[in-house]
């Protein structure tokens, strides 16, 4: 089509290496290599870029949790399952701000995504109430939960950060932070 | 066991951080109470959410990063689908679009319409339609001129007669009386029988100072009558004798009842008798008979003074007049009858026999 299409696009099973070993250069290519032609469908379709971004992201998040599962099994070409993802993804964008026309104008061939997407979607919900809770539950709880929880340090290390006299202290206050995490969680 | 003391412990069970003794102390404490087991289910599942949310908002930035290194402007302009910029055109304002052509149609009819040009009414078709009418007018005008001229042509027995009267017969031959003056001036005379058959007839004799004329039928299709059941009386009859008539005063055969009155007719003329009986022109040249069936007379005419007066020429005056036909006219034997068959008869029954001898004048000239 254009110079911007023959980007290096990998081969599938490079792609599902790259992305079980956590490998940026990877994850660079293959998102590269794709988002032409999912900002050809967006912006053909009633569209702009930033939706596309958007779009496309999002299908990569999908793909990336899917391989990291280990159950993403290669029965159909990557790029397909991409621009599936992509589609359905759109076509529930579109209809959601009323801009459906009735029908979508494609470039590829499609497979029926559906489930996949709705489980995506679900758990893309849990997610955004979890941002919340930790946007509300303010600091120094914010970070005591994302040091320990996420970025697994130690309490040792979470005890000198803060300034606690001793381990049980940082004990009670951690446990403290995470029981109104989870308050504001399950309130949401 | 506090809370906190138990979540201690859950992590340490889950992170693997538990000597074999504690670990199996735990297995059978779970094991033995299922609101621990649901715990440390809960706990698990909760903390997965985080960690996977940190891996959503890690990775997130690593795909911004990367996105920031692509030229979307430019890549969105190469891929847009430059031909069917009209399509894009239409899918993003179609109803726009719509609105905007609506107005536009109306306007134009509406411009259309207030100037006129909508209007079946041509300007060029007024004058054309005049023009045909003119052509219409025209064309009937010289059609009635044709129809009179086509008409002025036609002459002879199919136009109805000029004048009518009556006749009756002398003999079955066909020599028929009637007056002169109903066929004074003819070109042709027909007469017309009580069935509506008409037959061309020939003047063989005329005695105007009688008023008496004589016809022959002359037409092949008439058929011998037969003896006339009447006499013809050459005495005179007397005053106050009760008479009749037959004649056509109109399309049908009339009987007309009547006595004589006087001696002499108009002015005291000799040859006539005065009747009482109601006549009308077409009666003139109509058999007088008396009771008996004799014939005593030919209605002449009416006096317009005296309502009532009839005149008709006695019988004996007829027989003169015929008896001065000169021979050579008469190409059938002229010979009157003498013998009276009515009689006898009652008046109907007299009337009934009559009618088939008594005939309708038609006289045509030009």
């Amino acid at each position: 089509m254009n110079n911007q299409l023959n980007v290096e696009i990998p081969s599938d099973s490079e792609v599902i290496i790259g992305i079980l070993n956590n490998s940026d250069s990877v994850l660079k290519k293959l998102y590269l290599g794709y988002f032409p032609m999912i900002l050809q469908l967006v912006v053909n379709n009633n569209g702009d870029e930033d939706e596309a971004k958007d779009i496309y992201q999002e299908a990569i998040i999908v793909l990336y949790n899917k391989v990291k599962r280990g159950d993403f099994e290669l029965s159909s070409k990557l790029k397909t399952y991409i621009y599936s993802i992509c589609r359905r993804l759109w076509l529930k964008r579109l209809k959601q701000l009323n801009r459906y026309g009735g029908d979508i104008k494609d470039f590829q061939e499609y497979l029926p995504v559906e489930d996949e997407v709705e489980k995506h979607e679900e758990r893309d919900m849990q997610l955004n109430k979890m941002g919340d809770a930790l946007k509300l539950l303010g600091e120094p709880c914010k970070t005591i939960m994302e040091d320990f929880y996420m970025h697994n340090r130690s309490m040792q290390d979470i005890c000198e950060r803060f300034g606690y006299t001793n381990s049980d202290n940082a004990k009670t206050q951690k446990y403290k932070c995470l029981q109104r995490l989870k308050k504001l969680f399950f309130q949401q | 066991m506090k809370d906190n003391q138990l979540l201690e412990m859950i992590e340490r069970y889950l992170n693997g951080e538990m000597t074999v003794e504690e670990s199996a102390q735990f297995d059978a404490l779970r094991k033995k109470d299922a609101t621990i087991d649901a715990k440390i289910a809960e706990h698990k599942e909760f903390t997965t959410l985080l960690k996977q949310y940190n891996e959503r908002l890690s990775l997130q930035s690593r795909l911004d990063e990367i996105h920031d290194e692509i030229d979307v402007h430019t890549l969105k302009d190469d891929l847009m689908a430059h031909p069917s910029w009209i399509v894009q055109l239409w899918r993003h304002h179609h109803s726009k679009i719509s609105v905007a052509a609506s107005v536009a149609i109306f306007a134009v009819l509406l411009t259309l319409y207030s100037t006129g040009s909508l209007t079946n009414k041509d300007p060029r078709v007024v004058p054309l339609r005049e023009e045909i009418h003119r052509i219409d007018v025209a064309q009937r005008n010289l059609e009635n001129k044709t129809n009179s001229i086509i008409k002025s042509d036609k002459t002879g027995p199919t136009i109805s007669a000029k004048f009518r009267g009556t006749g009756f017969a002398l003999t079955g031959n066909g020599y028929i009386v009637t007056n002169y003056h109903v066929i004074n001036g003819a070109d042709s005379v027909y007469v017309q029988n009580a069935a509506g058959e008409s037959f061309h007839t020939k003047v063989v004799y005329t005695e105007p100072q009688y008023d008496v004329a004589i016809l022959q039928i002359n037409d092949p299709a008439f058929k011998n009558l037969g003896a006339v059941p009447y006499r013809f009386k050459k005495a005179k009859s007397d005053l106050g004798e009760t008479v009749y008539t037959l004649g056509y005063p109109g399309d049908e055969i009339k009987f007309g009842p009547g006595s004589l009155t006087a001696a002499t007719g108009f002015k005291g003329d000799t040859t006539e008798y005065e009747l009482f009986i109601p006549v009308n022109p077409g009666n003139s040249g109509g058999p007088l008979l008396d009771d008996k069936g004799n014939v005593i007379g030919v209605i002449t005419g009416k006096q317009t003074q005296t309502s009532g007066a009839a005149f008709a020429v006695k019988s004996n005056y007829l027989l003169k007049a015929i008896q001065s036909i000169p021979a050579d006219s008469l190409n059938k034997s002229l010979i009157l009858n003498t013998k009276n068959s009515l009689a006898k008869l009652s008046r109907t029954q007299q009337v009934e026999k009559l009618r088939t001898y008594v005939f309708m004048v038609k006289v045509y000239n030009q």
